[in-house]
């Protein structure tokens, strides 16, 4: 079998069209498990028990079954209760929903790692409650919580070939559709390989890049 | 007569099953300096933090310049929690100075100095700065303004604390062993901060080991023992004719050790 360097050239923009797809469910999905990530954190932390439990037990559902299942309930289960999604938006939600159990693990062990001192510092000045999770928690957390939620990140973005099983044109569907088309499963694996990995680099140098700039807000220990 | 600025009413506090405090009754006179002092775990800073309502009482209540903080009297004589907005506005007179100086990592000196200024009080940011470096300059560190916390010694860090308690021109400075987390050479500067601070006429609560700064800064010393007080008075009541027995034992083992100022 002959390496077809040919056959990758002429499949280029269909690539270059499904790499787009998986940057974009990527980024919204990341950026969509963020925010609901810290919303069921900060939801634990202060809404007491009523809220507390409820979400502990839908992180720890989210967290305890497979990617694969629970999308594959919510784009072929969905239907019957309702829930009727294209491939993309189910794709997103499906993501989002996981990589916020993670994510608002992630957080609440950040929120936890913030000194107590500091918030009773910032109580004794006159912050509310809000003023403090923004002015002090989030970020003094953030240098904290910054490599596990770029670890996090990646592994959302090894997920995404997971949506291929709802036909979600992204780079796994489109390319592994191409090799089996064209009988060239090495050339399209190969480049498959070469895309999620330039990505993952790439989204760790950025977290590498990150830590520094923050590093100087780190801790004093007396 | 003019209000306490802190009267302390039958507290008890209790962590659990434990009793920390049981039911202490204390005045601390406006303009003056007063030092709790005693054993380790005695309750005092404990007490301390029930004054800066860090800690809520178990019984009992606290007034701040007559208003209730936390908790006023209700109708049948238990005590009700005030709205959240009313105890902020009694706590605002409370500057808080602590052990480990908490200062925020992420802010500079004049950051951390001028955050409650513009988050809390709306100041613009420039007469904010503008105002924390008029406390800074009080606490010696104007030049010291843009750096971070990680960048300053224990005592610069202290130093920033008291000019970030300051800035909000509290009316009583609560002190919780503001030098025990430092080293001899750096504790100086502190106290001399402290000090300068008192001849301000600053109401001042001061949990110390520093024995010696309480015996000649201090015009009322308040003695803990387990969870009492079992001693409060000027200074000369307590450094020349000790009464209590577990008073004269606790000073003495400060004399031992060289304290030998206090006479």
């Amino acid at each position: 079998m002959n390496f077809d360097t040919n056959l990758i050239v002429s499949i280029m923009p269909e690539l270059a069209r499904a790499f787009g797809v998986t940057l974009l469910t990527w980024g919204f999905g990341v950026i969509g498990a963020v925010i609901l990530g810290f919303m069921v954190a900060v939801g634990r932390r202060y809404g007491g028990a009523w809220l507390n439990y409820p979400l502990w037990l839908c992180v720890e559902v989210i967290r305890g079954t497979p990617f694969l299942i629970q999308l594959f309930l919510l784009y072929y289960g969905g239907p019957f209760v309702g829930i009727s999604l294209d491939p993309i938006p189910a794709g997103l939600l499906g993501l989002t929903v996981y990589g916020a159990a993670y994510f608002s693990e992630i957080f609440r062990a950040g929120f936890e790692a913030v000194p107590p001192g500091h918030v009773e510092a910032a109580e004794c000045v006159g912050l509310n409650r809000p003023q403090i999770i923004r002015r002090i928690m989030i970020p003094e957390m953030t240098m904290l919580v910054l490599p596990a939620s770029v670890n996090m990140a990646i592994i959302l973005l090894k997920e995404t070939a997971v949506l291929s099983i709802i036909t979600v044109p992204e780079l796994t569907l489109v390319i592994s559709a191409i090799g089996s088309q064209q009988y060239a499963f090495v050339e399209s694996l190969f480049l498959l390989a070469l895309f999620y990995w330039g990505l993952v680099e790439l989204s760790g140098r950025l977290g590498r890049f990150m830590e520094v700039r923050l590093s100087k807000y780190r801790f004093v220990t007396t | 007569m003019t209000t306490p600025a802190i009267s302390v009413k039958g507290l008890i506090k209790r962590f659990g099953e434990v009793e920390v405090l049981h039911g202490i009754d204390l005045e601390i006179p406006q303009g003056q300096v007063s030092c709790m002092i005693g054993p380790s775990g005695s309750g005092k800073s404990t007490l301390l933090r029930c004054m800066a309502f860090l800690e809520e009482a178990t019984e009992g209540l606290i007034y701040i310049n007559g208003e209730p903080l936390g908790f006023a009297p209700g109708p049948q004589g238990k005590p009700v929690r005030l709205p959240a907005a009313r105890i902020r506005a009694v706590r605002s007179q409370i500057g808080m100075v602590f052990q480990q100086f908490n200062l925020w990592p992420h802010m500079t000196a004049l950051g951390n100095v001028s955050e409650a200024l513009k988050t809390v009080h709306g100041v613009r940011k420039s007469e904010a700065e503008e105002r924390a470096m008029l406390q800074l300059k009080k606490v010696g560190l104007a030049e010291r303004a843009g750096h971070y916390p990680s960048q300053l010694s224990g005592g610069q860090q202290q130093r920033v604390a008291i000019a970030r308690a300051l800035a909000l021109e509290p009316k009583i400075m609560l002190f919780d062993e503001p030098t025990s987390s430092l080293d001899p050479e750096l504790t100086g500067e502190v106290l001399n901060v402290m000090r300068s601070l008192a001849a301000d006429g600053m109401t001042m609560v001061v949990v110390s080991h520093e024995i010696g700064f309480a015996a000649s800064v201090g015009q009322q010393i308040a003695f803990l023992e387990q969870g009492r007080l079992v001693f409060a008075g000027p200074p000369r009541d307590v450094f020349n004719k000790p009464r209590h027995p577990r008073l004269d034992q606790f000073l003495d083992t400060y004399l031992d050790r060289g304290a030998a100022m206090l006479a």
